[in-house]
């Protein structure tokens, strides 16, 4: 659906030339959540704004359901973007004009009939569940409400594709899960393919079927959610997915700690097995959980566990071969007496 | 007092004709300055008909003229204003200069109303779809009237100033009488009514710009 081949960004500073995205190729498929994170500065935000030419890339291809913008008049470009809606963390609505009016504007845009957009905008407002507000002017709307605005105003034209600038970052949790929840049922009933930049790796692992990892412009880790938050590759990813999961364990409790600390990661169905006590049986050691959740990434468990492991070193080392056989990921984080740093 | 009553006709002439060059002016403002400030606004950098040619060209031509006191631009165009009237005297006349100081005044005015809008609403309707000209039409106007009501609120009063200069060279209206009774025959008391006159004037422009432009403001 979105295609982007070697997209590169560059940006005339006083220093000199900076790239602000660097050789960035995805390949974004039909009726998927995918999440683009990274901190600010890193180049996610530019990135989006090349989806829809905001930002034309100084190189590179980006091609929207097999339409290469590169290649369009402006005629054809203003057109093409009626099919990629774009909200912001800024809402950006008219503050001139109503609920209703700031919806219609996106169908104004693309010379729909007034008895046409009428009707559609009513369709709309229902969606985003904004009925009732139809009539007032942005500044009587919470935040909350005015992202449900200016959701609608992308939706207006029934687009492909929806880009999502940091959509939820202004607005508190509670909001920010209504309006990721609203996001979600607006790709499973129509369909509607959706990038998301974001700082925030709980709205990645919130919604988002697969993502990617920004630094310095370039994308350093990619993959399905799942597979990002159960084995990342990169110290930055790993940042990011503490910032959700967080294991580290107070010093009080690892100091003058015996035996082998270990990390389990229990994948998918794994997370259902009882390998921690078939492992405690089968070989003479103890076992102290320390640390554990299982979080549900896209409804699939992960299960993580932190445990010592005591006992002689022969059947210590035994049992956490067998711990590696069955068990997804085992990381040993410290070996005997006086634990102290945890990873 | 006598005087007074005795001058009232002529004052209430001169006062209609101020209000007709600063009205002729201020229509011209706004026909010809408010096009030329949302071309300056529209052709910057980073928005959607970004160009640099045009822009400066505009630019230049605005703070050329600009940049003649309004004394001088009013004889420098007498001959202009002869062209097009056949004659430089009367308040039509007067209007012709106090037009052309009004519409790079004005343009300037309408550019800043419209960089206070911002560019991520703007940018939100380019992401639209949006054309140019709809853009123009359904946000940046809109957004900005509030700041263009009080801009031709500022642009009237400084008119009201410029006519009475225009006066002096036989433009009529306010400031010719002031002139022609308080300086030339030093009658006072005609000299203060015309002050007060001036004053009201001013008052009364700037309530009611500012009246417009808080009841069309949604922010």
């Amino acid at each position: 659906m979105l295609t982007l081949e070697n997209i590169t960004k560059e940006f005339q500073s006083k220093s000199g030339i900076v790239k602000g995205v660097d050789d960035v190729t995805l390949h974004i498929r039909k009726g998927e959540i995918f999440g683009i994170v990274g901190y600010s500065g890193a180049g996610k935000s530019t990135l989006l704004r090349c989806m829809n030419y905001l930002e034309p890339p100084t190189s590179g291809t980006v091609k929207v359901d097999g339409v290469n913008l590169a290649e369009l008049s402006p005629k054809q470009l203003r057109k093409q973007r009626q099919s990629i809606g774009m909200i912001f963390q800024g809402f950006y609505l008219v503050s001139s004009k109503t609920v209703f009016e700031n919806v219609g504007f996106a169908l104004k845009a693309a010379g729909i009939k007034k008895q046409h957009i009428r009707q559609r905008v009513d369709e709309l407002l229902k969606l985003v569940g904004l009925t009732d507000r139809r009539n007032q002017y942005p500044a009587q709307l919470s935040g909350g409400q005015k992202q449900r605005v200016s959701i609608a105003r992308a939706l207006a034209n029934n687009p492909k594709v929806l880009l999502c600038d940091e959509a939820t970052s202004a607005l508190d949790p509670s909001t920010t899960k209504s309006i990721l929840a609203l996001l979600k049922k607006i790709n499973k009933e129509l369909g509607i393919t959706i990038v998301i930049i974001t700082h925030e790796m709980e709205v990645v692992k919130e919604i988002c079927h697969k993502c990617a990892v920004m630094q310095d412009g370039r994308v350093v880790e990619q993959g399905s959610t799942y597979n990002i938050f159960a084995n990342p590759q990169e110290p930055l990813t790993e940042t990011f997915i503490e910032t959700v999961l967080d294991f580290k364990l107070p010093q009080k409790l690892t100091e003058g700690l015996d035996g082998e600390l270990v990390m389990l990661q229990f994948w998918g169905e794994k997370a259902t097995q009882s390998v921690v006590s078939d492992a405690l049986q089968a070989f003479r050691v103890q076992g102290n959980i320390l640390h554990g959740k299982v979080e549900y990434i896209q409804d699939e468990p992960l299960g993580i566990f932190i445990m010592s492991v005591t006992g002689e070193q022969d059947e210590v080392k035994k049992a956490i071969d067998y711990l590696r056989k069955r068990v997804s990921k085992v990381e040993v984080i410290s070996h005997g007496e006086h634990n102290s740093n945890i990873a | 007092m006598e005087s007074i009553i005795q001058i009232l006709p002529e004052l209430n002439q001169a006062f209609f004709e101020t209000l007709l060059m600063v009205g002729i002016a201020l229509l011209t403002a706004l026909l010809i300055g408010l096009p030329l400030g949302i071309l300056l606004f529209v052709t910057d950098r980073g928005i959607f008909l970004e160009n640099k040619l045009i822009r400066q060209t505009a630019g230049s031509i605005i703070n050329l003229i600009r940049s003649v006191p309004y004394v001088i631009l009013l004889v420098f165009l007498l001959p202009f204003t002869h062209f097009l009237l056949n004659t430089t005297i009367g308040p039509l006349a007067a209007s012709v200069s106090l037009s052309v100081a009004a519409i790079p005044f004005y343009a300037r005015i309408a550019e800043s109303a419209a960089r206070e809008i911002d560019k991520g609403v703007i940018e939100a309707a380019v992401a639209a779809g949006a054309s140019p000209w709809l853009i123009i039409k359904d946000i940046i106007l809109p957004e900005s009237k509030a700041g263009l009501i009080r801009g031709l609120t500022i642009t009237a009063i400084s008119l009201i100033g410029y006519s009475a200069m225009a006066g002096t060279i036989g433009g009529g209206g306010i400031g010719d009488l002031a002139i022609r009774y308080g300086y030339y025959r030093y009658d006072n008391t005609i000299m203060f009514t015309t002050v007060i006159l001036l004053i009201v004037l001013v008052q009364v422009v700037q309530y009611f710009g500012d009246f417009i432009a808080k009841a069309v403001s949604r922010r």
